[in-house]
Order: structure tokens, then C-alpha cells, then sequence
């Protein structure tokens, strides 16, 4: 029989409240995942209010003043907090994003984190990214050539140079990849909106001379077609790019050359 | 082994009080660090037939590298006749001639060559319209030695950073490197002898600790902005292979030169590419002035980092700043095409959007000087070795031990970096590391056994901070480090700021007995790492903190109000630091700066009035 109810030790309980901050008269409530694997309890979120008169804007700005002043044990990535290196992709307010980025007062009521979906736990809101890093590496993110290198640059048109916009800036913060339906339920074998991305931006680049190889790499009823245009990829998308719109050209791609 | 806090009273899931198990690697070479200088260096040495393993705290692509924005200095003479000597001068003069002149030699002339090497691994280069690399103009970059602008910074937008380091990246999985990703590097074992034969990690997704032992250990570990309060660099910018250095009984060389970066965002601290003011964008003051005009007449917006964020803040202080509390400046770009700023400078864009509310095609962007870049770090010489100061010999080699990237001080950047010479730094050294590793390890090559004491500095580290149970929260005693460096170690100084910043930073590296963990776990305990990376700057913090005491005069970035001159005759010198912890105290000693170049193609550069 299939198990449509949760394990037990997996149902979410109801945590521990944080006393309030004294003296504070801008008061946020967050309701945040915790998890320990090292105290063999189920997950529970905690509720905690932060003060936001005397913290930044961001969520991170938040969790961080969470961390510095009510609960150190509270486990999140970060590191660059401005929205470049995608350490801190959570699920925020029902959303994929960056914490460094997303600014509370575009939320209403009490801001509830999750860490990203449909990915094993480390601890709190830490996933574990490992599958999603392993079918980067596969798809051998890296110029391919025949042509004996020239002593100076490869030439790249201006025109040619612009196709790449819109791809290159991926931060592999998952936070796409795992806001797919179909990734959720096939990610062992469907590649995701993140990494199809990445290997448009290599199918795509002028310099690159091994198209051919890299499509016979994706040409697969699961690494590439599992995608149904649900569009949550560029929905999601922290930094405004659009996966689904990559793997629809990898499609054509693919269908072009059959013609 | 625990001293002090380390009691092992608290409850704790498993080791209370029993040894840590330790898993045991052997490599060749072990890189820690995976920024762009880290993993140039990987794929050198791998490439090299070594086995080499690259250790991480973070995923690679995480590393701060990611973020750096305007681009990488390389005279390629793709915008107008370019030479590497007159990128050398520049470099020399923005150094306030501190820099090693044969370092800098080394950098400008491979700089081409390893930008050449970057775009044929695929970096996504802006490209002019016939096709080659665009470079735009940067801060203190000349052509002819000084006589005109010179476009010699190559750039992708302005996210080049993060374009080269995704690159390079590729470029190690392709060499099968074999990464130790989120392990976070505790010490380095040293043998009785002062050879570095390895480091200790603790692996955060599990807590166990991993001991690598290595021919040679490269640390590419970054810099330490986190020791400030505002910074335009990431939370995991600590500088922990600085510190492991000192912990080693080796010393940090001109730690007193911090660069203040004149455009972090006001309030977050975020950065804003010195490409902003490449591409035409200007600074003002409370009056509308163009007040650069004032400070450096031929260099304007584009003199040196150092100049511009002097000049801002004297602007602040004389009341002619921004906004309500007339403390910040305002970066133009509203007067560009917005064209130009969609295909250029598309991240700031976006960046002073979200950071400052600001639409830059309409809007001025509040600004302020940021702490950006640690020119100070571990000494070194061209091919990466580090260096120490031993018997008499200013230039005494560590056997076994490398140091890159902002961790190292070659010194290629002397008082002050230009902007766009750290990420060409990165691969120039990165390289050059790879290519010494060659000639000094062979594959394979048998090792010694370990001392028997080689994991006992970095577990009693370890263990002391996992059950501190002082009264003192890390993020509270952290807090008062970098407030304190934040108003006592500042852009300008006077003797009497910084004694008392002395006084005040000792007493916050007194205090560190009385911290307090909580997070007793193994598993991703960042309140844990969070501490020792505290312990980490703390010790920086310290020895930044008594070089500026020392050094009496102004250079580059080190702005003494009472010694405004260069002072060449008793200060042409490099600083050193060493680290007592036990008696928590600092001794200082200094090395003399290379008066002479790498080859007879370019002659010394004698040191005249820096003026931009």
C-alpha cells in the first residue's frame, strides 16, 4: 500500500515559544523549521519574535538577530548577503528565495520559513544539495573545444556574447530546482530548471564545440523531459532568470537537429 | 587537553570527554580554500599529476570571489596601445610603494596570459564590438606611466567575480578534483622542525574530524573583513588561514593597511563597483559638488580607493554629506544611458534597488566608505611560499606551506590595492602556485608519519569552545570586536584613537575565556564554527590593531593625522606580527620591502609624491 501519511517520526510538532523582546514596539512574529538530528526528536517550529526596530530590512537581517540575540542554535547558510553566492535559499512565506534579498515588509503577518523542499534535512533549515550538485558536475559545466586554442581570446561576437545574458548569472541556490513539481517527484533522475539552465548556457556559447555530445548527454525521456512547462522555475528564480524558457530552446534544440 | 572552559560538563550528544575519532587522508598537496585563488591553484597542482584535495567551509561557488563586480586587470591592449609596465607603475604607486617591486613585475607581466587562459576555460567576458574582451577604466590606471586612462580592466558586466570563480569551478570538476566541501579547517600540524605537513578539519554535516596530512598545504583562505563592524564582505570572511598562521607561531605582515572601499551601499554596507565610476558615474556632497575635482584634480572619481574614501569621509566630517544626518555621499549614475547601465552595470543596479530602494537611472545612490579588502596577510613570494623572518633571513622559507589570494601578502598591493588587481592577484598567484608545487613535490612521494601530538592543538581548540560555558554570548563579545575596529581603526587615525583601540581590542581578546556556547551538537553546529571563527578574527583584530599603533607615518591606506607624511626613510618596511596567546601580547619586527624587480626589462621604480 502506498503511504500517504507522513512517518511518524517526521510529523512537525508545535515548538517552543521565545519570550518577546522588552521594550520593543516594532514586533515581527516568525514561526521557523527546526530540526537536530542529534536530539532524536521530530521536527517542530519554533515561534520567535524579533524586534525589527533594531534589525536590518531582510529576512536574513531577521534570523541573523535571532541568532546574535534570542536562540544561537538556530542553523541557516549564509555568507555573502546580497544575493550573489546562494547560500541562504529558503522557503519563505510559501516561496523560494534568498533570505538576503527578500525584504519582510513585502510579507504580511507572521513570516513562517521552511528550509527548501522535497530536499533531505541537514539540521534546521540546512538541505542537503548534494544530488542537486552532483547533475551540475554532469553535465560538464565547462568550454569544450577541438580548435587548438588561439593565443589571444576566442573571438565572441557582441551578438553572440549577449545570448549568454540571462543564463551565466545562475547562482545555483536550488531555489528553482526545488520549487519544481516534477523535480520533487523525479529529481532522482529528472536534471531540474537549475542545471537544464546551466547546460543551455554551454549548448549556447559560441565558443563551445561540442553541441552535438552535450545534447546526446540530455536526450533522455528524464534528464530533459520531464520538464511540463509548470514555469514555478521562473517564478521562483531569486535573480529574475527564466529555466523554463532554457529547456524549452534545449527542446528545439533537440528537435532541429532531428530535421 | 581542555583548558579552561572545557570542562565537558554540558550535555552533549556524543565524545563527552573521550577522544574525538579521527579520520586519517594522505595528498600531495591540500589546498584550503575554493575562491578563485584556491581553486586556480587546485587545478594546477592536479593538473601536475599531484593528488591534491580542496578543503571548503563552503560550497566553491559560495567563496567570497562570487562577489567581486568590475573586473581583472590585464593590459591586453584591446581598447588602445596598453603595456604590463605601465600597469606595473601603477600598481607600484597605488602600493604607496610598499608593494615588492619583482612581485609586481611577476603579476603584471603574466596578467595576459592568465586572463587569456580564463576566457578559453569559458568565462563570459563583455566583449567589444569587434569581439575581444571589453576592459573598462578603473581607479589609478594609466597609460604611459601615469599620463592618461587607461581601459585595462577586463569585465564580465559587473559580475566578473562571479563569472570567473563558476569558470574555475568547472575547470577543477573537469580536472577531478577531489573536493572536502563544508569542512572547516581548525589548525595546521607543524613539525618540530617548522615544516607544515598538514591540517585538522571538522566536517560540518556529520561533526567528525578529519586529519590531512600533505607535502604541501596552500592556503587560499581570504581575508578578514568580519572584523569590522560594516563590510562589504561576506559573514564567512574571516581569515582563517591567517589565523592558523599565527596560532603556528608564524607572523602576519602589514596588517595596518585595510582598504575602505569608497562605495558600499549606506546602511547595508553592499558593494558598488568602482566600474560604476569606470563607466562615467561621479560622487557628490550635500552642496551638489563634484568635490574630487578638489582632492585628486587629473584622476577625479577615478583615483585610488585610499584618496576617495579619505576624501568622503573629510567631506562627512566638514559637514557636507547626504541626507538627513548629512553622514553619507551620493554615487551618480542617473546621468548615463540607461543602455549602457543595462548591459554593464546590471548587478548594481539591481543591488541599489533592493539594498537602498534606488533606481539608478533616476536617482543618486547613497554611499559610504566600507572596510573591503585586507592588503595585510600571510608574507609570501612570487611562487606563493610563505616567508618568515628566521636567523637573520627577512625572506626565510616555511618548508610544506603556501599562502594566496587576499590571505597573502605577496606584497603585490603594498599600502593600498587598485581596484581590479585582486582577482588577476588570484589567478597570477593561483597559477604560479601550481607551477611551484611541480618542482618541489613529486606524485605520490612517500611522507613521514605525523608528530604524535599533531591533533592536539586543533581538538583542544575544538573542545575548549564546544562546551565554553562562560557568561558571555559569542555574538555579544563579537560585536564589541568590531565595533571597536570600526571607530578606533577607521580611515583616519591618531595615535591616541588607536591606543585606545589597543586597550579596547586586548580587553575583548581577555574576555574570550568567558564565552558562552550553546549549541552543544555535532551536527552543523554553526554556533560552534561562529566561535571559532570569532577566535579567529579576534587575533587579527589584535595584530591589525598594534601595527597601526606602530607604524607612524601615512601610507596608502594607513592615514595617521598625526604623521600625515610617507615617511620612506624609517617606513619603507613591511610590518610583521607574531601572536603570544598565552600571554596574550603581540610583538612586532619588520622586513624591508624588495627595492629591485624580477627582471632587468623594467628597472626599480624610485618612490616620488603620490599625487592623482
Amino acid at each position: 500500500m502506498v503511504e500517504l501519511a507522513l512517518p511518524k517520526n517526521s510529523t512537525i510538532t508545535n515548538g517552543r515559544t521565545w519570550p518577546k523582546p522588552v521594550n520593543a514596539t516594532n514586533i515581527r512574529e516568525f514561526r521557523i523549521y527546526r530540526w537536530n538530528p542529534d536530539d532524536g526528536q521530530n521536527p517542530r517550529v519554533d515561534t520567535y519574535f524579533v524586534d525589527c526596530g533594531d534589525c536590518g530590512p531582510m529576512v536574513l537581517d531577521a534570523i541573523l538577530w535571532i541568532k546574535n540575540k534570542v536562540d544561537p542554535t538556530l542553523t541557516f547558510r549564509r555568507s555573502c548577503r546580497e544575493g550573489i553566492c546562494g547560500s541562504c535559499a529558503m522557503n519563505i512565506d510559501g516561496t523560494n528565495t534568498l533570505a538576503c534579498t527578500k525584504d519582510m515588509s513585502g510579507i504580511g503577518g507572521t513570516v513562517s520559513i521552511y528550509p527548501l523542499p522535497h530536499m533531505p534535512v541537514v539540521k534546521d533549515l540546512v538541505p542537503d544539495l548534494t544530488r542537486f550538485y552532483a547533475q551540475h558536475a554532469s553535465i560538464e559545466p565547462w568550454l569544450k573545444t577541438v580548435t587548438p586554442a588561439p593565443e589571444r581570446e576566442w573571438p565572441q561576437s557582441h551578438e553572440d556574447r549577449q545570448k549568454l545574458d540571462g543564463l551565466y548569472e545562475c547562482i545555483l541556490c536550488a531555489c528553482c530546482s526545488t520549487s519544481c513539481p516534477s523535480y520533487w517527484w523525479n529529481g532522482d533522475r529528472y536534471l531540474g530548471p537549475a542545471v537544464l539552465l546551466q547546460a543551455y548556457r554551454w549548448l549556447i556559447d559560441s565558443r563551445d564545440e561540442a553541441t552535438g555530445e552535450r545534447l546526446d548527454n540530455l536526450e533522455d525521456p528524464f534528464r530533459l523531459y520531464r520538464c511540463h512547462t509548470i514555469m514555478n522555475c521562473a517564478k521562483a528564480c531569486p535573480k529574475g532568470l527564466n529555466p523554463a524558457k532554457a529547456i524549452a530552446q534545449i527542446k528545439t534544440m533537440m528537435l532541429e537537429r532531428q530535421v | 587537553m581542555a583548558t579552561q572552559n572545557g570542562s565537558a560538563a554540558g550535555k552533549a550528544p556524543a565524545y563527552n570527554g573521550a577522544a574525538y575519532p579521527i579520520t586519517d587522508h594522505t595528498f600531495d598537496v591540500v589546498v584550503v580554500g575554493a575562491g578563485g585563488a584556491g581553486l586556480r591553484a587546485t587545478v594546477g597542482c592536479s593538473q601536475a599529476g599531484l593528488r591534491t584535495a580542496c578543503i571548503s567551509k563552503v560550497f566553491p561557488t559560495r567563496s567570497h570571489t562570487v562577489a567581486a563586480q568590475g573586473g581583472i586587470s590585464a593590459a591586453l591592449s584591446n581598447m588602445h596601445q596598453d603595456d604590463w609596465r605601465w600597469h606595473m607603475y601603477d600598481t607600484v604607486k597605488g602600493s604607496d610603494w610598499l608593494g615588492d617591486q619583482d612581485c609586481i613585475e611577476y603579476l603584471c607581466r603574466n596578467a595576459p596570459e592568465a586572463v587569456y587562459e580564463l576566457e578559453h576555460w569559458g568565462v563570459p567576458f563583455s566583449r567589444t564590438e569587434d569581439g575581444r574582451i571589453y576592459q573598462r577604466p578603473f581607479g589609478g590606471m594609466t597609460t604611459d606611466f601615469g599620463k592618461g586612462t587607461a581601459q585595462r580592466t577586463c569585465a564580465a558586466a559587473d559580475r566578473t567575480g562571479h563569472a570567473i570563480l563558476h569558470t574555475l569551478y568547472g575547470q577543477a570538476l573537469r580536472n577531478n578534483t577531489e573536493f572536502f566541501i563544508e569542512y572547516f579547517a581548525i589548525d595546521l600540524i607543524m613539525n618540530s622542525e617548522g615544516r607544515c605537513c598538514g591540517v585538522v578539519c571538522l566536517k560540518l554535516d556529520d561533526g567528525t574530524i578529519h586529519r590531512f596530512r600533505a607535502n604541501l598545504v596552500i592556503l587560499a583562505t581570504g581575508g578578514y573583513g568580519r572584523a569590522y563592524f560594516s563590510a562589504t564582505s561576506a559573514h564567512t570572511c574571516t581569515g582563517d588561514g591567517n589565523a592558523m598562521v599565527l596560532r603556528a607561531g608564524l607572523p602576519l605582515q602589514d596588517m595596518e593597511f585595510v582598504q575602505f572601499h569608497p562605495t558600499g551601499i549606506y546602511g547595508s554596507g553592499c558593494l558598488i563597483t568602482e566600474g560604476a565610476r569606470g563607466e562615467g558615474g561621479y560622487v557628490t556632497n550635500g552642496n551638489g559638488e563634484r568635490f574630487m575635482e578638489r582632492y585628486a584634480p587629473s584622476a577625479k572619481d577615478l583615483a585610488s580607493r585610499d584618496v576617495v574614501s579619505r576624501a568622503m569621509t573629510i567631506e562627512i566630517r566638514e559637514g557636507r554629506g547626504v541626507g538627513k544626518n548629512k553622514d553619507h555621499i551620493y554615487l551618480h549614475l542617473d546621468h548615463l544611458d540607461p543602455k549602457i547601465l543595462h548591459e554593464r552595470l546590471p548587478g548594481i543596479s539591481e543591488s541599489a534597488r533592493i539594498f537602498a530602494g534606488v533606481d539608478v537611472t533616476k536617482e543618486p545612490i547613497p554611499i559610504l566608505p566600507t572596510v573591503h579588502y585586507n592588503m595585510g596577510g600571510i608574507a609570501t613570494n612570487y611562487h606563493g611560499e610563505v616567508l618568515t623572518k628566521k636567523n637573520g633571513d627577512p625572506d626565510y622559507v616555511v618548508p610544506g606551506l603556501m599562502a594566496l589570494g587576499e590571505a597573502a601578502c605577496v606584497s603585490v598591493h603594498g599600502a593600498n590595492r587598485l581596484g581590479s588587481n585582486s582577482l588577476i592577484d588570484l589567478v597570477v598567484f593561483g597559477r604560479a602556485a601550481g607551477l611551484r608545487a611541480a618542482e618541489l613535490v613529486k606524485p605520490g612521494e612517500k611522507q613521514a608519519d605525523l608528530p604524535k601530538d599533531s591533533a592536539d592543538l586543533s581538538l583542544s581548540r575544538l573542545d575548549r569552545f564546544r562546551y565554553a560555558k562562560g557568561s558571555t554570548p559569542t555574538a555579544q563579545l563579537r560585536h564589541k570586536m568590531q565595533m571597536t575596529m570600526q571607530n578606533n581603526c577607521a580611515v583616519f587615525r591618531t595615535g591616541q584613537i588607536l591606543e585606545e583601540g589597543s586597550r579596547l581590542i586586548n580587553e575583548v581578546w581577555s574576555a574570550m575565556p568567558d564565552l558562552h556556547v550553546t549549541d552543544r551538537s555535532l551536527i552543523w553546529n554553526s554556533d560552534l564554527v561562529e566561535t571559532m571563527e570569532f577566535d579567529n578574527l579576534i587575533i587579527q583584530a589584535v595584530v591589525t590593531m598594534d601595527s597601526a599603533v606602530s607604524r607612524t607615518e601615512s601610507r596608502g591606506a594607513h592615514a595617521r593625522e598625526d604623521y600625515p607624511d610617507r615617511d620612506d626613510k624609517n617606513w619603507m618596511k613591511h610590518t610583521l606580527a607574531w601572536i603570544d596567546d598565552e600571554k596574550k601580547r603581540v610583538n612586532l619586527d619588520s622586513r624591508p620591502v624588495h627595492t629591485y624587480t624580477m627582471t632587468n626589462d623594467i628597472q626599480y621604480i624610485e618612490p616620488k609624491a603620490r599625487v592623482y
